[in-house]
């Protein structure tokens, strides 16, 4: 007889290599982060990754296929791609996080307008909501850029305005949900003003899940100021910019692919890791381990 | 240490006397694997019970009674290590079923069959996409009991036995069209339906009003009759001794205490047996502490015609669904006055809780208005009762909900306070420790956020946050009906001494009417939106004069000896 006995049957506790690693060192986590702070790098300290200069014209060296002194090439006037993505970084991240900052600004204050203004005003604003999400935000998008013409700033506003109603919409179910909870009932009881309650009460409440769509939300505004530059209407081709890198090596898809492959991959990677980074973050919300 | 239940059995004479008890554990031993190391939940824990024998698990929370329940069929969770000397229930055919050496699949044989098990919570149990009926079928269906064409006739008469009345109709409808006590019989059914043995409940009538759980409990008390072994887990002592045979009582994983009922608790032989059944509030605790020996101070109401909350013949109606009205108060008047408890009873949907946010004016009367100290109140602009919301505060059921959840027990005490213009940070520091000291809170929690404290201690941090407000009306709603006994005592205990120092009035709405007696100066009874009658506690009591009050304390259980 073993000395278990008497100990009720139990199931095994899995011992595979991923139930053993702390959730903070999976692979799904570390490797999004790596590349994101590897793209804030490149934002920050260009200098770091390449000694050229993203404007440099070498005619020597025009259109030559990825090698060893150009990693990933250089385009038709001879300067070197992938200096010019490292350069490309800190517009295409910064157009992304400024389109999401004021997306996530206006769907805080349209959101929470449309969950608590008085009746006719709310009606409006929830059929506004409703309208702009019946239109693809690419749409929207170019209408802004229609108005206020192209270049970095406009498409940066352009991205950012367009992605408002989601957030709004978002953020207006949150706040409909706060307001009837026994908090919200419970500082009215205790005499605080309906604007304090709202500012200190309602809106930091409902952002919660904001919060991680937004990071989910960086990954989108990248890609869509990507396709308005790669439209010719975002920024302006002598800029390096990811989209605006695409769209110029269309032109020598033929003879020199790696023009416009190159940059969709980076792109491409650089969409992934921000939004597997926010999903993961989203995940150890959940679980509660993060505070 | 462990105490063999069957040692106490000489006292009375047991109701089987069968050779073999259907149920046997000796020295029962769950732990749990946690992040801060093994954590025993139960250590050592003995017990028999026989056919037609009801045995209660008393015990405060955390004490182990569900784990050991749930260990029994086998859903003591995953992370659980169950050991045991001996551990097996008499199943059909008289073979005796080792329940430590079951496989999983032997377990899905065990469970239902062998043994009933009732869970805690009627109302979220049930599927809510399936009827009744299938519900109580499951079990005839996963044991393949009945052919297929006898089984409605089954269930009819399974709901029948549990007290359902009307059960053909009743096994059509779903869980949401039931009420909670309906709900309830239809889960003892489901327990039933396999024919088991043994019955185990884990908290069946705690969410239930009086007159509710009564019936439940009859139901318990005719299954027993029936020769099925029952037990029952609870923390209400009173439930336990209306029921059940033996008691055993349960601290810190260990049965401290076992033996009938009426001896454990009339003549209890350990200390802690006693703390708990003299904690339990009623007539007999009124006037003194309930945690503690001694008296508690008298709370003297100035006799005076002034009145502080006047509700004057306010009626509200809600909406349904489909649009017909339900009156919520129906012309409901009620006074209280300064300094006095005024208890609110009823069932369930009587219209207290209600009631209490007419008093906060957070529910405004449909007809007839409510003054404050003389003043109009609901007929206030919300503009103009602002800066008198402080006066009348609340303490609800659930603290939690009532807390920001972002908040730190400091910020959730400040927060009257920074309404106050006058106090400065470094005031409003001082009074904040003041506060915490009032309601015996440990300082070092002031740091901490309210998920992570334990129900007395939130029920303190509510207190203290009501009293920042320094109101003149404290408006509690069921504050102490999450709470176990021994916390319950304290709780109430704080608020009787709060109530002597700082000369509150309280309206005090439960549906538990032990608390209500030991707490109230004045009961008002409630029955579907109107008040039928209001007197002292002792009239109300011993000499009610509404019918309605009369069939209510009919329902309530009492402790023996009480």
């Amino acid at each position: 007889m073993s000395s278990n006995e008497g100990t009720l049957s139990l199931p095994r506790v899995r011992h595979s290599g991923a139930a053993r690693l702390h959730p903070w060192r999976s692979p799904g986590l570390v490797l999004p982060l790596a590349f994101v702070l590897l793209l804030a790098a490149a934002t920050a300290a260009p200098g770091l990754f390449t000694a050229l200069a993203p404007d440099a014209v070498d005619t020597d060296a025009i259109l030559l296929s990825p090698a060893p002194e150009h990693w990933f090439g250089t385009d038709e006037l001879g300067r070197d791609l992938f200096c010019r993505v490292v350069y490309g970084t800190s517009l295409s991240l910064a157009i992304g996080v400024g389109a999401m900052v004021i997306a996530c600004l206006g769907g805080i204050c349209l959101g929470t307008a449309a969950a608590l203004a008085p009746s006719p005003v709310r009606r409006v604003l929830v059929r506004l909501i409703d309208i702009l999400l019946a239109f693809p935000e690419l749409l929207l998008a170019l209408l802004v850029i229609a108005v206020l013409g192209r270049g970095p700033t406009n498409t940066l506003l352009a991205v950012g305005l367009s992605h408002i109603a989601g957030y709004a919409r978002l953020i207006r179910s949150q706040v409909l949900q706060v307001r009837l909870s026994g908090y919200v009932e419970h500082a009215v009881a205790l005499g605080e003003h309906p604007w304090t309650i709202v500012v200190r009460h309602v809106v930091p409440n409902s952002i919660r899940p904001l919060l991680v769509v937004a990071t989910i939300g960086v990954g989108t505004s990248v890609l869509a100021a990507s396709s308005l530059s790669f439209l010719g209407l975002g920024v302006v081709p002598p800029e390096a910019e990811w989209g605006a890198l695409l769209a110029d090596g269309r032109n020598f898809l033929e003879i020199a692919p790696w023009l416009s492959l190159l940059p969709a991959t980076v792109v491409a990677i650089s969409v992934i890791s921000i939004t597997l980074l926010g999903r993961r973050v989203q995940l150890l919300l959940a679980r509660g381990e993060v505070p | 240490m462990t105490v063999l239940v069957d040692e106490c059995r000489d006292e009375e004479a047991s109701p089987a006397s069968a050779p073999a008890p259907l149920l046997r554990v000796e020295d029962l031993h769950v732990g749990f694997a946690t992040a801060q190391g093994h954590v025993d939940a139960v250590r050592g824990v003995s017990f028999a019970i026989a056919a037609g024998e009801i045995l209660a698990l008393v015990g405060e929370s955390g004490s182990g009674k569900s784990v050991t329940a749930r260990a029994l069929v086998g859903l003591a969770g995953p992370k659980a290590q169950v050991a045991a000397g001996a551990l097996s229930v008499i199943g059909h055919g008289g073979r005796a079923v080792d329940l430590l050496r079951l496989t999983p699949r032997a377990w899905r044989g065990v469970r239902g069959r062998e043994i009933g098990f009732v869970v805690q919570d009627a109302l979220v149990s049930l599927d809510p996409l399936r009827t009744i009926g299938r519900e109580v079928a499951e079990p005839i269906l996963a044991h393949r009991l009945l052919p297929k064409s006898r089984v409605s006739a089954e269930v009819e008469s399974l709901l029948g036995r549990a007290g359902i009345p009307d059960p053909g109709n009743r096994a059509a409808q779903y869980p949401h069209e039931l009420s909670g006590g309906l709900r309830q019989r239809a889960l003892i059914a489901s327990a039933l339906a396999a024919r088991p043995r043994l019955l185990i409940a884990d908290e069946p009538t705690t969410a239930l009003d009086v007159t509710v759980q009564q019936q439940i409990l009859s139901v318990f008390a005719d299954q027993a009759r029936d020769g099925h072994g029952i037990l029952l887990i609870t923390h209400d002592l009173a439930v336990a001794a209306q029921l059940a045979d033996r008691i055993a009582v349960m601290q810190n994983g260990r049965i401290v205490e076992a033996g009938p009922a009426r001896r454990v608790l009339t003549m209890p032989a350990e200390a802690y047996t006693r703390r708990l059944t003299a904690a339990v509030p009623g007539a007999a605790t009124r006037g003194r502490w309930l945690g503690t020996t001694g008296d508690a101070p008298v709370r003297e109401v100035v006799e005076s015609d002034r009145a502080l909350l006047e509700i004057d013949n306010v009626s509200v109606r809600f909406k349904r669904p489909d649009g017909s009205a339900l009156e919520a108060l129906a012309g409901a008047s009620l006074v209280v006055r300064p300094g006095e408890t005024l208890g609110i009873v009823g069932e369930s949907g009587s219209g207290k809780t209600t009631l209490g946010k007419v008093a906060l004016a957070l529910q405004s009367p449909d007809e007839g208005e409510a003054r404050f100290d003389g003043q109009p109140w609901s007929k206030l602009a919300e503009a103009a009762r602002r800066p008198l919301r402080r006066q009348i505060q609340t303490i609800v059921q659930d603290p939690l909900s009532s807390f920001d959840p972002r908040y730190t027990v400091e910020q959730i005490i400040e927060q009257p306070l920074r309404l106050q213009r006058r106090i400065d940070r470094t005031k409003r520091r001082s009074r904040i420790a003041e506060l915490v000291d009032l309601v015996r809170l440990p300082s070092e929690l002031l740091s901490r956020r309210p998920a992570t404290l334990s129900g007395g201690q939130r029920q303190r941090v509510s207190i203290a946050q009501a009293l920042a407000a320094e109101p003149k009306l404290l408006v509690c709603d069921e504050p102490v009906s999450a709470l176990d006994i021994t916390t319950q005592a304290q709780v109430l205990d704080l608020l009787v001494a709060l109530q002597g120092k700082l000369g509150l009035a309280m309206l005090f709405i439960s549906h538990d009417l032990g608390v209500v007696r030991h707490m109230s100066h004045r009961i008002a009874v409630m029955e579907a939106g109107r008040i039928v009658e209001t007197g002292t506690a002792d009239e109300i009591f011993d000499a009610p004069r509404h019918p309605y009050t009369r069939r209510l304390l009919g329902a309530v259980l009492r402790l023996p000896g009480r």
